[in-house]
């Protein structure tokens, strides 16, 4: 059978492709242009202002702390969200309704209200230091990512699954490491490859909790940019957005994007 | 090894909702116990009682000599089979089988022994290698048989084990379980909602509503003799009629109904209650006779339905309407006077509440 598609859906379709992809398009020819200032279409082409990003301290810097903050953020989120989310799913019966809510909010409040108060109280309430701050300012902002999302993978987890285990002879807390967190290891994988997304592309949190010494690759790219407006900023979105593909192309391979989406 | 299972005034609230009340349970060694009733009667909640993912307020659980009830679930040694298989779905078939066994640190050689003989046993040899997405619904619950019989535990529990699987499919796993739990000479508590299922592999059935039993006995007896009006409704005894004796005469006693119809009870078919009692009776139980002189019920008959073995009549009677069955040989028009005879075998008195 012959299938027509309509011209108005080829035309959409083309439209939103463009819509999603120019800009990477434009950034990616930004970078490898042969010029000193930002311009598209790049006129020549050249790696320099790739090479250029290691040569520029701050930006090698800022790119470790960006990656130990999004390591340690979303770890420590984990630690809090699997907990969280198992015993929301476990117990849904018995616990107020509400708490699901909770775990929701640092999305719900503005990011910019939340990096404000984060500074008021982490970091000029109790004065931790700049990187403590950072952490769990980091963990909170993707909480609300690794909570949700474990928790659909244990809203469809059949917990009479950890009950044969438990029947069988094993203790409940082995039974939560042996049998339960093997059957979410897709949403656990996947929440950890949000969060951390998320986490290192982050600009609202981090820019109230940054100081002296201690700044994260978004931040650096914000203050490189008021002083120059050169292609390395291109070039430092080109490799942030390497590192996505490049995580992305790993889940693809060992466990295939469609979990992503289940 | 097996053991016998007691349940002792057990009493468990869920907060603050009593879901349980006083609830005695005694199944012998080997034998297989049912709890039947419709859902919210409490008898998930029994077995879970049992199993110890609930603890009772009140009450003991003994299995053998041991006391189960502050034991923890993971120390009590029972093989559960549960209504969605609960299946290990990140573990092969063989894995799967061999959890409990892995627990008991049983491992090496014998492990392997003990659960290729059981898969053998419950006939999925081929598929051992497997995982269990990709087996059907029947195989599944083969597996899960399996996982629960390898450990040789003293008490087996089934959780509605098959209103998963078709019908079909559920005639042959029920004699298959039942096959297997009296080979092992297992203890069993066997929870169902189908009548049919319960009737046909239990040693005794207990008939549960509102967290009690409302009768625990064999399945002839439940089908032939129920105690309650309950129990009667139950398997079957659609028609109650209030009565109260009006003379006993020796051989027979004679009762009235509301609206003043008479019947006579021969006592040596009948044992009469009291004063008052209902008269229960299955559609099969009030045969539907239009010869004149005919001793039972007078009734006015109303709607005929076709049933394979008999027609049904709505029956007006004297003492309200009832369901009952004529032969096939001879079908009545709609607004007929007949004489409803009782047939002894499919009838029943039970106590007046």
């Amino acid at each position: 059978m012959k299938h027509r598609i309509h011209p108005l859906l080829i035309a959409a379709t083309v439209v939103t492709f463009l819509f999603l992809l120019g800009p990477l398009v434009v950034i990616i020819g930004a970078a490898l242009s042969d010029t000193s200032f930002l311009t598209f279409p790049p006129q020549g082409l050249t790696l320099r202002w790739f090479s250029n990003i290691f040569e520029i301290s701050a930006f090698t810097r800022t790119m470790g702390t960006s990656f130990m903050l999004a390591v340690g953020g979303t770890t420590l989120s984990m630690l809090i969200g699997i907990p969280a989310a198992y015993a929301m799913a476990r117990y849904r019966v018995e616990l107020p309704a509400f708490l699901g809510n909770v775990f929701v909010l640092p999305i719900l409040i503005p990011e910019i209200v939340l990096g404000f108060s984060l500074m008021k109280s982490l970091a000029a309430g109790i004065g931790l230091p700049i990187m403590a701050a950072l952490l769990i300012g980091h963990a909170l902002l993707v909480l609300p990512y690794t909570v949700r999302v474990v928790g659909a993978s244990l809203n469809s987890f059949d917990f009479s699954i950890e009950e044969a285990a438990v029947s069988l002879g094993c203790p409940r807390l082995k039974a939560f490491f042996i049998v339960v967190l093997p059957n979410i290891r897709a949403g656990i994988i996947a929440g950890f490859i949000l969060a951390f997304i998320t986490s290192l592309n982050d600009v609202s949190i981090s820019i109230f909790l940054t100081g002296p010494g201690v700044s994260t690759l978004p931040i650096q790219l914000l203050a490189h940019m008021e002083q120059f407006f050169d292609p390395t900023i291109a070039s430092v979105s080109v490799l942030l957005m390497g590192v996505t593909v490049a995580v992305m192309a790993v889940v693809e391979r060992t466990l295939g994007l469609t979990f992503l989406t289940k | 090894m097996t053991q016998s299972l007691t349940l002792e005034n057990i009493t468990a609230h869920y907060g603050t909702t009593k879901v349980l009340e006083d609830l005695s349970l005694h199944i012998a060694e080997g034998e297989l116990v049912s709890l039947l009733g419709s859902s919210g009667c409490g008898k998930t909640t029994t077995l879970r009682l049992v199993a110890g993912f609930l603890e009772p307020t009140s009450g003991a659980i003994r299995l053998g000599a041991r006391d189960l009830t502050r034991l923890p679930a993971h120390s009590r040694d029972i093989g559960l089979v549960f209504q969605t298989y609960a299946l290990f779905p990140h573990l092969t078939v063989r894995d799967n089988v061999g959890f409990g066994l892995k627990q008991r640190k049983i491992g090496g050689a014998e492990r392997t022994r003990r659960v290729d003989e059981m898969i053998e046993r419950v006939g999925l040899g081929a598929l051992a290698d497997r995982h269990p997405a990709n087996l059907s619904g029947g195989q599944r619950q083969r597996v899960a048989l399996a996982r629960a019989l390898v450990i040789d535990p003293p008490l087996l529990m089934f959780d509605e084990p098959l209103s998963n699987l078709d019908a079909k499919l559920r005639v042959d796993m029920r004699v298959e379980i039942r096959r297997l739990q009296q080979a092992n000479g297992t203890t069993a508590l066997y929870v169902t909602h189908d009548q049919e299922e319960a009737f046909s592999i239990s040693d005794r059935v207990a008939i549960m509503k509102g967290g009690r039993i409302m009768q625990l006995d064999t399945p002839e007896v439940l089908y032939s003799r129920p105690a309650n009006a309950f129990v009667a409704d139950f398997v079957g005894f659609d028609n109650m009629v209030d009565m109260r004796v009006i003379s006993d005469m020796g051989e027979s006693v004679t009762a009235e109904m509301d609206g003043g119809a008479q019947i006579v009870l021969p006592k040596s078919q009948f044992t009469v209650p009291g004063k008052k009692f209902i008269f229960a009776a299955r559609p099969d139980g009030l045969l539907v006779s239009a010869a004149p002189g005919a001793e039972g019920i007078p009734a006015t008959l109303g709607l005929r339905t076709y049933i394979g073995r008999a027609y049904q009549y709505t029956c007006e009677t004297p003492g309200g309407s009832v369901a009952a069955n004529g032969p096939l040989s001879a079908p009545l028009e709609s607004g007929a006077n007949v004489t409803l005879v009782p047939q002894p075998e499919q009838c029943c008195l039970l106590p007046a509440e």
